[in-house]
């Protein structure tokens, strides 16, 4: 919509692309979050889950990836019209792609976080907004940052290996925490 | 702080009715034995030793029915029986087995159509039929009873028998009469003064 709204001004577009199509990210990831762990608390299906054989966090691993599947991927996968749209030379289309493949994960990992910390809480969806957003600021800044240098046609890897680190990180302890956050809302 | 001083022992085929009047602490009790949350003081023990030791062990070895059903209302009964198990035993269960098992509670026909078009009462039934196909000792039921008409009440009685016949366990909650005098019935009134609350002193 961005670019359709701005105009056609070559440079202007460039400049912005990395930062839009960030926030255009967090926006996607942040809209469903609310019901990830609502319907299963309002049917009963949260108290079976806490009582399966499988360990929670691999049950809330998967329960997270389903989401990104259904948010994340969708905007790398768009990745390319996007390019299209804002003029981006092959290099920033490919940077943003590596980007938003590495950063979306940690989206729906501290969005997922977020909402099993709010279970039961009446305006829950504010509430995560108000948590998770600062927690999701190294991965804005790197992830735009990384385009914008790709943009000026020299190397990002530095930016890669760093949103690598915070998804490793991520995958190894959210899991963990929104695991907890759920027996502890379930009390 | 709900109740104390709640000391019981369940012997093969026994069976725990925790009575009482509404807000005592029903749900909560068990809710504490489908070890859903912690007592605040006092130990579980499951076959001589501390529940909390051998979590895993026992969850695979109980079933937890609580006040809602579990289902979920896009899916039908059949996927809905396949989830539970799934969830439990980390296995499907067969799908011969689970039609007749919701065929035995009267659901035959209805195995396809999605649960949201079942009525509240049909609805129980279906989270009843897990009870026909899960090997689960320990039966953990908060009122069963509720939302069921009196041919389905009488059908449950029956399945609850057999189980305990079998030597299995059971532990649930009721507002009217279970229908189960005749077994190992261990009465737990939880209003009755002897499980007060310890007064918590004052500074």
């Amino acid at each position: 919509m961005f670019p359709l709204g701005v105009g056609v001004e070559t440079g202007l577009l460039q400049k912005m692309a990395g930062g839009v199509v960030w926030v255009a990210a967090l926006l996607a990831s942040m809209l469903a979050m609310e019901r990830l762990f609502a319907g299963d608390y309002a049917d009963g299906t949260l108290e079976q889950i806490l009582l399966a054989s499988p360990p929670l966090p691999v049950i809330v691993l998967a329960k997270v990836t389903a989401h990104w599947l259904l948010t994340g991927l969708p905007m790398a996968l768009i990745t390319p019209l996007a390019g299209l749209q804002y003029h981006l030379p092959l290099p920033a289309v490919q940077g943003m792609l590596v980007s938003l493949l590495l950063g979306t994960p940690v989206l729906s990992l501290l969005g997922a976080l977020g909402a099993a910390l709010t279970l039961g809480v009446r305006g829950g969806g504010v509430l995560i907004a108000l948590l998770i957003l600062p927690l999701s600021v190294p991965v804005l800044v790197y992830g735009a940052g990384g385009i914008t240098v790709c943009l000026a046609g020299e190397d990002a890897q530095a930016y890669w290996l760093l949103l690598g680190a915070l998804l490793l990180l991520a995958v190894l302890f959210i899991p963990w925490v929104i695991a907890q956050a759920l027996r502890i809302a379930l009390e | 702080m709900l109740f104390g001083k709640v000391s019981f022992d369940l012997p093969e085929g026994g069976v725990l009715l925790v009575e009482g009047r509404n807000g005592c602490g029903k749900t909560t009790l068990l809710r504490t034995l489908a070890s859903l949350r912690q007592p605040e003081s006092g130990v579980l023990l499951w076959r001589g030793q501390a529940l909390l030791r051998q979590l895993e062990e026992y969850r695979r070895d109980i079933v937890w029915l609580g006040h809602h059903n579990a289902l979920k209302d896009d899916l039908n009964a059949l996927e809905n029986l396949h989830i539970a198990s799934v969830l439990q035993h980390s296995t499907n269960c067969r799908a011969d087995a689970a039609e007749a098992a919701l065929a035995e509670l009267g659901l035959y026909g209805y195995e396809d159509l999605p649960v949201r078009f079942l009525s509240q009462g049909q609805k129980r039934r279906v989270a009843l039929a897990w009870l026909l196909l899960t090997p689960a000792r320990l039966w953990i039921l908060d009122e069963p009873f509720t939302a069921l008409d009196a041919a389905a009440v009488a059908q449950l009685q029956s399945i609850l028998r057999s189980h305990l016949h079998r030597g299995g366990l059971l532990a649930l909650s009721a507002h009217q009469d279970v229908g189960l005098d005749g077994e190992n019935l261990f009465h737990l009134r939880l209003d009755d003064p002897q499980y007060a609350a310890p007064v918590e002193d004052e500074y």
